[in-house]
């Protein structure tokens, strides 16, 4: 690799050819500032239209400022990244995207986590010159029932039209109009609930204003949560326990399942119960499906649909529902946790304690967006009322918590509730890539083997990369295991199953950078991935230090097939656990 | 938006035009040029058809033709007017002519009357500076126009 010398700021340093301004400004620790630029390293994902020039540096001998997260060093350049020139078009530059934004900072929800309120302070910009009676360029709002749309926030930096479809391959979103008329939107300005958008909520994630934020049930959960007259049950997603803490200052990876589940019960929630409860649920119903297909297979019947696909993440299911409708029978039927919870919940455990349906209220804490939509699905509630009532994200959690007066840092460390509060280490890993299908493989191995694993850790199915294969011997039976995450790559393989190119009997699919742990509703990352790093090696440490770690080992899981479900595929689990899809083919 | 409704033979003709530019997504702007110019302007529907043949999503069309204001979603005129507003016709009363225009055919820029009979456009300079002010309608070119002169020439169009 061939070697240059820059000068940066008066240091001398060695890049290699092809490094950008930036990044070698990174390298000795001088941060640029960046507006539209976003580099998630761990993920691959790079969004970089060098469209708002906030980045500005002076090179010498050239004429004009240079963008630097888009201009490439070259040997000898001697470059200033913050001389009275570069400082002043930085200012104007901010000044005139500021021109045309609402001044609404004080009660936007995206106050204090918006990377263009944080550039206003770090260049102290302290007045706007607008011109007399120039309007603010207005466009009408979107609200769906997982995200909200305010274009008039927009800066036009383009990473989620970058998300949306060179990531997702969604393609919900695209820059439309000209000028001042410029926004990104759906096809002929649709709502984003009449697009194909899967509501993953990635753009939402990456949007460094208030222009894309998540639709909230907050208020509706204080009330609820203050009527006498109701139960108020919540139950927590995996991933969730692993990003919390950063709402509160505590470093990314901070496991905080005990305080959360302290702060949910000073909340005021009646029971505080756990996804991972139904993750395991989870596990003995499609685990379940994957064998009966596999058995199936391997006695020559043709007419069984391999490889199954896992169901459990809703947007992945809104994504093939859009764009796959000719293999609506490939994925498994089993519902996703959030939804099982709520069906249990509703029927199961309204009865244990003797609550009418109506009088009790399921809330769930999510790492997803998709999941506020999901709950609000029609086949996933009887006569009106939801199986899960609400759905909030963590950041919403994290907000709850803060305008309840509650210091997290002082919580004590609780349990949560039992029956549907008990979990395995198999439920933990739900909320990370590779996850769902190691442990299906760990119930599903003994199931069909009939004999012990003597391991529990299956490395050949994590990781970060963004598609991965393996193959694991249930006995003499090879198990050919695909996983993919993000929507583009999931894609990729559900496109070689179409054309017969690969032999998988198993895939597991999540759609957000990571799986869950990267999900919309999570702490924002700012441009950082490390921060999703972080939460990966949580969930496993978490998962590493249950007693449990099978989902069919967790004694209330047994209990429930005892006392209600029969067993797994039962014609009761049938009704409460599995559902159908739907062809949405709106390309 | 629009009450055209796609036909099989629609989706032909897209589907061949597509195909002579190999269905390159990279010509997308050429591709809708010779649509538009086939159809006359670019419906929901036929913008849903091309992102089909090119495989890509149709809010990137949809992107693309309304970036560009050549292209239209809107239907023509069977006489499309189009004055000409750059420099030299601008300062030889365009204006004055776009107005009279506005009042006779009661539309605005842009529009078309509810007959379908005439659509009126304005753009910036066809290159006939010395006739300024110069409008077009349909094939036709009008040269050193004045105001008082619009309402004959829009009755010499009758069906």
């Amino acid at each position: 690799m061939e070697l240059i010398k820059v000068t940066i700021d008066k240091n001398e340093i060695e890049v290699k050819k092809g490094t950008t301004i930036y990044q070698a400004a990174k390298q000795i620790g001088i941060d640029i500032p960046v507006l539209c630029y976003m580099n998630l390293e761990h993920l691959k994902i790079e969004n970089r239209p060098g469209g708002c020039r906030i980045c500005v540096v002076e090179v010498e001998g050239r004429k004009n400022l240079a963008p630097s997260c888009s201009t490439e060093c070259a040997d000898g350049m001697v470059v200033k990244t913050h001389s009275v020139r570069v400082l002043n078009a930085r200012k104007t530059v901010l000044e005139l995207i500021l021109s045309d934004h609402p001044a609404q900072c004080l009660i936007c929800s995206s106050s204090g986590k918006c990377d263009l309120q944080s550039l206003s302070q770090k260049l102290g910009i302290r007045e706007i010159h607008a011109v007399e009676n120039a309007e603010v360029s207005s466009y009408r709002k979107d609200c769906s029932p997982a995200l909200n749309r305010d274009m008039d926030k927009c800066i036009m930096c383009r990473r989620c039209e970058t998300i949306c479809n060179d990531v997702q391959t969604v393609g919900a979103l695209s820059a439309v109009n000209r000028g001042f008329m410029s926004v990104v939107a759906p096809a002929f300005e649709q709502d984003l609930i009449d697009s194909p958008c899967t509501f993953c909520g990635q753009c939402v994630a990456v949007c460094p204003t208030g222009a894309l934020t998540p639709y909230d049930d907050t208020a509706k959960i204080i009330r609820a949560l203050a009527d006498p007259k109701k139960t108020v049950i919540v139950q927590t997603a995996p991933a969730v326990r692993a990003a919390l803490g950063e709402e509160f200052g505590l470093p990314a990876g901070t496991l905080v399942t005990g305080k959360m589940v302290a702060a949910l019960r000073t909340l005021g929630f009646d029971k505080v119960f756990d996804t991972d409860f139904a993750a395991d649920l989870t596990i003995m119903e499609e685990g379940t499906e994957l064998l009966n297909r596999i058995t199936r297979h391997l006695k020559g019947d043709k007419d069984v649909k391999l490889p199954i696909l896992t169901s459990c993440c809703p947007a992945w299911v809104n994504f093939f529902e859009v764009y796959f409708p000719d293999m609506l029978d490939v994925p498994s039927t089993a519902r996703s946790p959030q939804q099982m919870f709520g069906s249990i919940a509703k029927t199961y455990y309204a009865d244990l304690i003797g609550v009418k349906r109506e009088d009790l209220v399921v809330v769930s804490i999510m790492p997803c967006l998709a999941k506020k939509f999901e709950c609000q699905r029609e086949e996933f509630s009887v006569d009106g009322n939801p199986d899960v009532d609400f759905s909030i994200s963590t950041r919403e959690l994290a907000g709850l918590i803060k305008s309840a007066n509650i210091t997290f840092d002082l919580l004590p460390e609780e349990e949560f509730d039992l029956p549907m509060g008990e979990s395995t280490g198999a439920g933990v890993i739900f909320g990370v890539t590779g996850g769902v299908i190691e442990a299906a493989v760990r119930t599903a191995y003994e199931i069909h083997t009939g004999s012990k694993l003597n391991r529990i850790n299956f490395e050949e199915l994590r990781g970060m990369s963004g598609i991965r294969t393996a193959t694991i011997y249930f006995g003499d039976t090879p198990i050919h295991i695909g996983i993919a995450h993000q929507l583009g790559n999931a894609r990729k393989l559900l496109n070689g199953i179409r054309e017969g190119r690969y032999n998988f009997h198993a895939i597991e699919i999540m759609a957000c950078p990571g799986g869950c742990i990267g999900g919309a509703g999570q702490p924002l990352h700012h441009g950082d991935s490390s921060v999703i790093r972080a939460r990966y090696d949580a969930i496993y440490r978490e998962d590493a230090g249950k007693s449990i770690r099978k989902s069919h080992e967790n004694p209330y899981i047994v209990k429930l097939y005892k006392e209600f479900l029969g067993h797994p595929m039962s014609e009761k689990a049938h009704h409460l656990l599995h559902t159908h899809y739907f062809d949405k083919n709106k390309i | 938006m629009s009450t055209f409704k796609i036909q099989d033979c629609h989706k032909e003709t897209i589907k061949g035009i597509c195909n002579s530019f190999e269905n390159n997504p990279g010509e997308l702007i050429s591709i809708l040029h010779k649509i538009q110019s086939e159809f006359g302007y670019l419906p929901e529907d036929i913008q849903r058809e091309v992102a089909k043949n090119l495989k890509i999503s149709v809010a990137k069309v949809y992107g693309v033709v309304t970036f560009y204001s050549f292209f239209t979603m809107t239907p023509k005129g069977k006489y499309p007017i189009s004055v000409c507003m750059g420099t030299a016709c601008y300062v030889r009363g365009a204006e004055k002519i776009v107005d009279e225009l506005k009042d006779q055919l009661k539309i605005k820029v842009g529009g078309v009357t509810p007959d379908g009979k005439f659509s009126l456009d304005c753009l910036r300079c066809v290159g006939a500076c010395g006739l300024a002010p110069v409008v077009l309608i349909g094939e036709k070119v009008y040269g050193r126009l004045e105001a008082s002169q619009v309402r004959e020439i829009l009755e010499s169009y009758v069906d």
